[in-house]
């Protein structure tokens, strides 16, 4: 398909990218962290559901195939244009207005702590349109309402295509929504994001 | 979903802040915003309370106000939580400990006290215990009153045993419950030398004098100023050489207080007290 003038544009003035997704995201997303180009000039935010004291090397193995700085969120952090930060476990990530991350550890939000929602819902206040979020595949419903709340903040929304998620429930869920502006296969998505 | 708000706008928000402050002397001014609003907004949908509603029944009804300051507090906390900082605190820090005389600790933000019996848990395996006294403190006194008991359903006690279990010590969290039915309850002898009661590190000062200061997921709440302002608060309560524990994703970030504080483990912010 189908990367229309409209969706060319929004990705492009957007400042912050932000990748939600859970069970079977892993590779769409590792592939993404891959291809990025160092000049990206955007902030990228990773969202994935993760189990705490799960000490796996997602953060170095992304890192050592990243040409982007690559870090975990702490407290606090400013948003650097040229830097992927990952949602650490067992935390909320929110996004502050003066567009520094804070962390919660509040209640697990659909059993997820990252929760997609929180980070999409906040990253909606600050950013408004200057924002693009893209949902992987996930086996719960973790999300969907955010990613309309960003839709409805102007944001550029993508769901992959379900019929190509290892986990179709996630997309599904925020296709239901009405929270895609765009339902794109992955390598749809891959294309864009080098425009 | 009538005119229960979906948001609220920066005028909003401080107008509420503003009338916590007044009435009940609680000043949220230098709260990170972003989960302020958000648990701001919980209330009003959990409640069905649009904005003027709120706001009457804040300045109506005191009673509501215990049951909105425990939930626009964060009351979330684990027994060992990051088991990887208890370990580095029984290698690092405990050593030191075990030689003074007596060791007084301060938990600042304890809410239902899981942390406090997780630090007497490891001072009791290390033989510390008899000369260690933990004060617990927050601003919330119903979690004080959970803390005091020490009860806690059976179902989260096991959930902590993975915790309990990378945290690299004996046997099983179990071991110092006693267990009634659905409920366990902390071993005595380890509440014998705790206390809790309230400080709010907003406004409150220094009370006494610390070996060691555990503070952790509790800055993410603060906005920098007012983290600077508690680690002032922090470095005049500590001892010399005393320690800080600040939660694994919270930093030191400003230089005039990394002169005053040694980081002894980075990875855990474990620091030091240098310097007087």
């Amino acid at each position: 398909m189908a990367l229309n003038q409209d969706i060319i544009q929004r990705w492009q003035k957007s400042e912050l990218l932000l990748l939600g997704g859970s069970a079977g995201s892993l590779k769409p997303i590792f592939t993404i962290v891959q291809n990025v180009p160092s000049n990206l000039n955007k902030a990228v935010l990773i969202i994935i559901h993760r189990k705490k004291n799960f000490f796996s090397d997602l953060e170095n193995l992304f890192a050592e195939n990243s040409r982007m700085l690559l870090k975990e969120v702490n407290d606090k952090d400013v948003i650097d244009k040229e830097t992927i930060y990952i949602a650490p476990a067992n935390y909320h990530t929110l996004i502050e207005k003066e567009k520094c991350f804070s962390l919660d550890v509040s209640d697990a939000v659909w059993y997820s702590k990252p929760s997609i929602d929180v980070s999409f819902e906040s990253a909606a206040e600050v950013y408004k349109d200057r924002c693009t979020a893209v949902l992987f595949s996930g086996a719960n419903q973790d999300g969907a309402q955010g990613l309309l709340t960003l839709r409805n903040s102007g944001a550029l929304t993508i769901v992959q295509n379900p019929a190509e998620a290892e986990m179709p429930e996630m997309p599904q869920a925020a296709i239901d929504l009405k929270a895609a502006d765009y339902v794109l296969d992955t390598k749809d998505i891959f294309q864009l994001l080098k425009t | 979903m009538l005119d229960i708000p979906g948001s609220l706008t920066v005028n909003e928000l401080h107008e509420l802040i503003d009338l916590v402050k007044s009435i009940y002397g609680f000043d949220f001014s230098d709260y990170s915003k972003a989960s302020l609003k958000r648990r701001l907004l919980r209330v009003m949908q959990q409640k069905k309370l649009s904005f003027y509603d709120l706001k009457h029944v804040l300045i109506n009804d005191p009673a509501f106000f215990q049951m909105f300051l425990e939930e626009i507090t964060v009351n979330v906390t684990e027994m060992f939580r990051d088991p990887t900082f208890y370990k580095a605190l029984n290698n690092q820090v405990i050593p030191y400990l075990s030689s003074y005389q007596h060791t007084k600790i301060w938990c600042a933000g304890c809410s239902s006290g899981e942390e406090v019996y997780s630090l007497m848990i490891l001072l009791n395996e290390a033989g510390l215990r008899k000369k260690s006294f933990i004060y617990g403190t927050d601003i919330n006194t119903e979690m004080l009153n959970e803390a005091r008991k020490g009860i806690y359903s059976l179902r989260k006690i096991k959930s902590y045993a993975e915790n309990y279990q990378l945290s690299g010590l004996s046997g099983s969290i179990i071991d110092h419950f006693t267990v009634l039915y659905d409920a366990a309850s902390i071993h005595n002898e380890l509440k014998q030398n705790t206390l809790f009661s309230v400080h709010n590190l907003v406004s409150d000062g220094v009370f006494n004098e610390f070996q060691l200061i555990s503070c952790r997921n509790v800055f993410i709440y603060f906005e920098i100023k007012l983290q600077e302002r508690i680690l002032d608060l922090f470095y005049k309560s500590l001892a010399p050489l005393g320690f800080l524990c600040l939660g694994t994703k919270e930093t030191i970030r400003s230089d005039y207080f990394r002169k005053k504080f040694k980081a002894i483990n980075l990875k855990e912010n474990i620091y030091q007290k240098i310097g007087s």
